[in-house]
């Protein structure tokens, strides 16, 4: 299993599309290890600069309908090769979430308030984060503040996530 | 309670149920292209099951960049065209041939009512417009499909829109697409099946029909679906002739792929397009639209005709209709790109590639190209592209550039004012206004 652990990238914006997170001209590469330097370069974000805010981080929190547009897997790849398994948000577009269960990553949903709460109390610290996956829990702590958020996915999704992925699981089963 | 068509589509299909919530169903077509397959044929090979599950339910073309623009492309295209030959997949289109592929599928007579389908390509919510359950996906997905013949999806929640009054002349179904995500936004059907209905579907051929389809995924729905009806059974004639006695046999064949009258919609909406105008997308997300009217005089530097969204032979017509006689404007560069073979022919033969190339345009071969700003018309940043495509985000037709989406009438309107126009094809109010 991947891990889920480590520091936060909060990206407050809802619809960060799939163009934004990988952009097109880099689709050209059949090499997955080839993408990582050139995640979230076209994101169109106030404050935020891909060369200095990406590196070290290991999990993002955003807000609604994050992987929109595209069906490119380039995108969950990218985030892969940046140590990026984990994306938290309000919702996810159908692809881009199935994506990321099929490649044994988690997009995990939390109610609107919840992560309004997590960005006004942790957005801007240096916030990391530990994931019980069988327990269903995300904890975020930063400057002594610390929080543990409940968390559901369904059992598919875990027995993707367990498995790596979704090609030996479907192999094996059908 | 009766059933939506995709309801009816996944009891047929449904092979398993892994968890509630999650159907397994088998895939009738497979369609692969150069850019979501390749890693997926790597992937298959790196786990030592380099197999198909069927050669004759997978379609593959080369069409995002062709002919291919670097090595990379180019290496791309032969992983493609060397896994192809090995597993015997005969309809395997490369250049000569092959054309933007949710055009060149449905051409080829490949999707028909009751299909179950899947590519590594969003816009795969296209063949919908044939009613069957088309979906886009990602490479794992695509890549399960060619070895097992299998996908998972959650159950097709449906939102119907009845698309009711009388379309205006000069407006089209781009045009009511454009409104209908304006209206329900760009997450509005997300995990959703849209089922198109009304009288003002009915009465679309089955071009308007995909054009339609085509942006279902725009407002983040699964598939955009058509119920078929004789229109779907006489554009599909020349493919089923040898399967059914009759049209008529065929159309009671299809029938039971048209959704039930007390069938349970998530959402229904009643979109009346008797006074729809011309509409234009403002910002980086498709749901940023506006009447034409209110952006009349933008400047641009480009204009593109092309795309699965309006690339065919009835979106090439308009164009030329608009174009006839007269100049692109000196202060912009035009390009139209026809979405197949076909379609470049038919547009040689109807004389419209003299009417583009007399009005100034650059007519290329069939390909995605600049849609997704990766060959034959990138912009540069800053600059500003009038297109038929179906994606306005930030960089999509290159670096830095901006995409205003519209039909090709206005388009083509475009191309000669040099900034967005309504074409003479609109008679509107707002045309007389101007
Ligand atoms: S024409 Fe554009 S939207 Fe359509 S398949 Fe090609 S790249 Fe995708």
């Amino acid at each position: 299993m991947k891990s889920f652990d480590g520091r936060v990238l909060f990206l407050d914006r809802s619809d960060i599309n799939t163009d934004e997170i990988i952009p097109a001209r880099y689709l050209t590469e059949i090499s997955r290890d080839a993408l990582a330097p050139c995640l979230l370069e076209d994101l169109k974000l106030k404050g935020f600069d891909p060369a200095t805010d990406i590196a070290g981080k290991r999990v993002i929190v955003t807000r609604a309908n994050f992987g929109c547009g595209s069906s490119r897997e380039h995108a969950p790849w990218a985030l892969e090769g940046n140590g990026i398994n984990l994306v938290v948000g309000e919702s996810f577009a159908r692809i881009f979430r199935q994506n990321m269960f099929n490649c044994g990553m988690m997009a995990v949903e939390l109610p609107a308030d919840t992560i309004d709460r997590l960005f006004s109390a942790f957005a801007g610290h240096a916030t990391t984060v530990e994931t019980n996956v069988d327990g269903g829990t995300i904890t975020f702590s930063a400057d002594g503040l610390k929080e543990v958020i409940p968390f559901s996915i369904s059992g598919f999704d875990a027995n993707l996530v367990t498995a790596g992925g979704w090609v030996e699981y479907a192999d094996a089963k059908f | 309670m009766g059933k939506t068509i995709a309801q009816k589509i996944f009891d047929e299909h449904r092979v398993g149920t892994p968890d509630t919530d999650v159907h397994v169903i088998r895939l009738d077509a497979v369609f692969c292209h150069e850019i979501t397959t390749p890693p997926a044929i790597v992937d298959l090979e790196r786990r030592g099951k380099d197999r198909v599950f069927d050669p004759t339910r997978i379609k593959v073309v080369i069409d995002h960049v062709s002919p291919a623009k670097d090595s990379k492309t180019a290496l791309q295209g032969k992983i493609l065209r060397d896994w192809a030959r090995r597993h015997g997949i005969v309809d395997f289109f490369d250049i000569g041939a092959n054309g933007v592929c949710h055009a060149l599928f449905p051409e080829k007579g490949f999707v028909r009512p009751g299909y179950t389908v899947i590519m590594g390509d969003s816009h795969t919510c296209t063949h919908g417009a044939f009613g069957a359950f088309a979906a886009g996906v990602g490479t794992t997905d695509l890549e399960v499909g060619i070895l097992k013949g299998v996908c998972a999806f959650k159950t097709p929640d449906t939102i119907r829109i009845n698309i009711t009054g009388n379309l205006p002349q000069g407006v089209f179904a781009k045009d009511v697409i454009l409104s209908i995500i304006g209206r329900i936004g760009v997450d509005g059907a997300t995990n959703k099946v849209i089922e198109f209905a009304g009288p003002v579907v009915a009465a679309m051929d089955m071009e308007s029909r995909m054009t339609l389809c085509n942006m279902a995924v725009e407002a983040g729905g699964t598939c955009g679906i058509c119920a078929p009806d004789r229109v779907t059974v006489d554009y599909l004639w020349p493919f089923i002739k040898d399967d059914y006695h009759s049209p008529e046999a065929a159309l009671a064949a299809f029938n039971r792929y048209r959704p039930d009258a007390d069938a349970a919609y998530d959402r229904t909406i009643d979109h009346d397009v008797s006074s729809l105008a011309p509409m234009v997308t403002f910002g980086f997300r498709p749901d940023n639209v506006k009447p034409v009217s209110e952006m009349t005089g933008t400047p641009v530097d480009q204009v593109y005709i092309g795309s699965c969204t309006n690339g065919r032979i009835s979106d090439l017509r308009i164009a030329a209709r608009v174009l006839a006689g007269k100049r692109v404007n000196d202060t912009v560069r035009a390009i139209v790109s026809p979405a197949t073979p076909k379609v470049y022919r038919q547009a040689l033969e109807e004389g419209l590639v003299k009417t583009f190339m007399d009005a100034g345009v650059c007519f290329t071969n069939p390909t995605c190209g600049a849609c997704l700003g990766m060959s034959n018309g990138v912009l540069a940043g800053g600059e500003v592209c009038a297109a038929t495509t179906n994606r306005n985000f930030n960089g999509r037709m290159g670096k830095g550039g901006m995409v205003h989406l519209m039909s090709p009438a206005t388009a083509a309107a475009t191309a000669i004012a040099g900034s967005i126009a309504n074409s003479p094809l609109f008679k509107g109010k707002e045309h007389e206004i101007i």
